[in-house]
């Protein structure tokens, strides 16, 4: 475990020391931003609002007592989804897509020689296929929170409403009550952490790839697997220390 | 030319290269030859820096490359091109993309209509020169090799690397790339080494031939002498290819050997 640690660290500097050109590295990470973020846009849209829109179906399932004002629905619904699910439920849907498909890119290329043939070139393979995948994932992983924010909260009102168990009035009273905008960026903390967990360890079991097809398919179920331990390990030490 | 001097490599206590000194000479095709698991991959990819030797030290022209600062190890890297086993072309390029990257990272002052021009010639030289526009999931192994050859060559390199160019090939494609990797090293006055155990190669291209055996250097020589070597491990590895004993049943007959043999396979004879 510590060993791993340590790979990992100096896998890191290695990608920070000899950095390609700017003009290299911006276009690679605009490329690899096409792909970790405008690729994720369907599969963030539909979780988050129907996590939104279940979320809101359960706690108005739950709070059938008349003394409770309706509008508490809507209130539970945006903390919820500013505070854990956007970010957190959306980093581990993230972890799963982005995760794996970094992994097994990178994987494959260690065992088909491309890695070796940059590095054969004078290049720094870590720093050009890394480093670009790391920014890419810090600049939209924010980007696809926000987006699933707004969708969960859309999600309640449409749930909330479409199904009778509270009225469009209730429901945005609720969402504009005690509205806390640190919660905005505290989440946003935790999509840039999770980005870079999500990036870089994946990007790490990618590289240590050995052997042939079968171990490209064991470092993306690896990645998929420590990315979502590191998300809880990080979602608990984030709340514990920030809120 | 390249000096290797004491190589050693070791892996999980288990010695790999023990103790190789040889030289790669300018302008020529050099061979690495010996059977499976010899070492001749590990010593290339010590050679090229992929793999830091624990012991010995390699020079490239007279400038140490073996725990050098990286700025100079960076400089030689430049000029090296390599050709690898699987070809190692990047997927998610074209095949023009593929030639062009190298100048692209290593040549930033090179405008794009001058890279455009470089690559275009280098596929030209390959006989690829419709093949631009095809992703390497579309073209044929033995495509996929000149690419690679295309590719190593476009920065104008001073060291080609070739680690076992025939793998995965018929015969008649063999020889091409086999001809073409000799014409290359002659055209541009570079330095290749050429990892290979097939003896079509050695009766092709072979110039300066070295033989490993268990991690150690047995012989080094020209193809000419290597039929009447008395290594009794090379002798043992090389009639065991039916190709050599025709040329040795020929040789015995006083009729050119190994020099008749070359002459039919250059004519694209049905060996």
């Amino acid at each position: 475990m510590l060993t791993a640690f340590g790979n990992f660290v100096l896998f890191i500097r290695s990608m920070l020391s000899r950095s390609e050109r700017f003009k290299v590295l911006w276009a690679r990470t605009i490329d690899e931003a096409m792909l970790i973020g405008v690729d994720s846009i369907f599969i963030v849209s539909i979780v988050s609002a129907f996590i939104g829109a279940v979320t809101c179906v359960q706690i108005a399932y739950n709070m059938s007592n008349p003394l409770i004002p309706k509008s508490t629905i809507g209130f539970m619904v945006r903390e919820m989804t500013i505070l854990e699910l956007a970010p957190t439920i959306t980093c581990i849907v993230l972890a799963g897509k982005v995760g794996s498909s970094i992994a097994g890119g990178l994987g494959t290329m260690k065992i088909t020689e491309q890695v070796a043939a940059l590095e054969v070139m004078g290049i720094n393979a870590t720093s050009y296929l890394v480093l670009p995948r790391i920014l890419a994932a810090v600049i939209m992983f924010p980007l696809l929170v926000i987006m699933a924010m707004v969708l969960g909260i859309l999600g309640g009102y449409l749930a909330g409403t479409l199904t009778n168990v509270m009225g469009a009035q209730d429901y945005i009273e609720g969402i504009r009550t005690d509205f806390v905008p640190y919660n905005i960026v505290f989440a946003l903390i935790k999509a840039v952490v999770f980005a870079f967990l999500i990036s870089a360890i994946s990007s790490f079991k990618g590289f240590n790839t050995r052997g042939g097809a079968l171990e490209v398919g064991a470092a993306s179920t690896g990645a998929v697997t420590a990315s979502i331990i590191a998300i809880l390990i990080a979602d608990f030490v984030l709340a514990a220390v920030l809120l | 030319m390249i000096e290797v001097s004491n190589i050693q490599k070791s892996f999980d206590g288990q010695q790999v290269l023990k103790g190789i000194s040889c030289v790669f000479e300018t302008g020529k095709c050099n061979l690495l030859l010996g059977g499976s698991g010899t070492g001749k991959s590990v010593l290339l990819q010590c050679i090229v820096g992929l793999m830091k030797p624990d012991i010995g030290s390699i020079t490239f022209d007279g400038t140490v490359y073996t725990n050098s600062k990286i700025d100079i190890r960076q400089e030689i890297r430049r000029k090296i091109g390599m050709l690898f086993q699987g070809s190692a072309l990047f997927d998610s390029m074209t095949v023009a993309q593929n030639v062009e990257f190298p100048l692209q990272m290593l040549t930033p002052d090179m405008t794009p209509a001058d890279r455009r021009d470089r690559v275009a010639f280098c596929l030209k030289r390959v006989g690829l020169e419709n093949a631009g526009n095809k992703m390497p999931s579309e073209i044929s192994g033995g495509m996929k090799k000149r690419v690679g050859i295309a590719r190593a060559i476009a920065p104008n390199c001073t060291y080609l690397f070739c680690d076992e160019p025939n793998s995965g090939l018929d015969p008649a494609t063999s020889i091409k790339i086999d001809q073409l990797i000799h014409e290359i090293t002659h055209e541009y006055g570079i330095t290749t080494v050429v990892v290979t155990h097939d003896m079509n190669s050695v009766i092709e291209i072979g110039e300066h031939i070295i033989f490993l055996h268990q991690g150690k250097k047995l012989w080094d020589g020209t193809k000419d002498d290597i039929l009447n070597v008395e290594v009794p491990e090379l002798k043992e590895f090389i009639f065991s290819s039916s190709l050599v004993r025709a040329a040795k049943k020929v040789d015995d007959e006083s009729v050119g050997g190994m020099a008749a043999i070359t002459d039919d396979a250059a004519h694209g004879a049905n060996i």
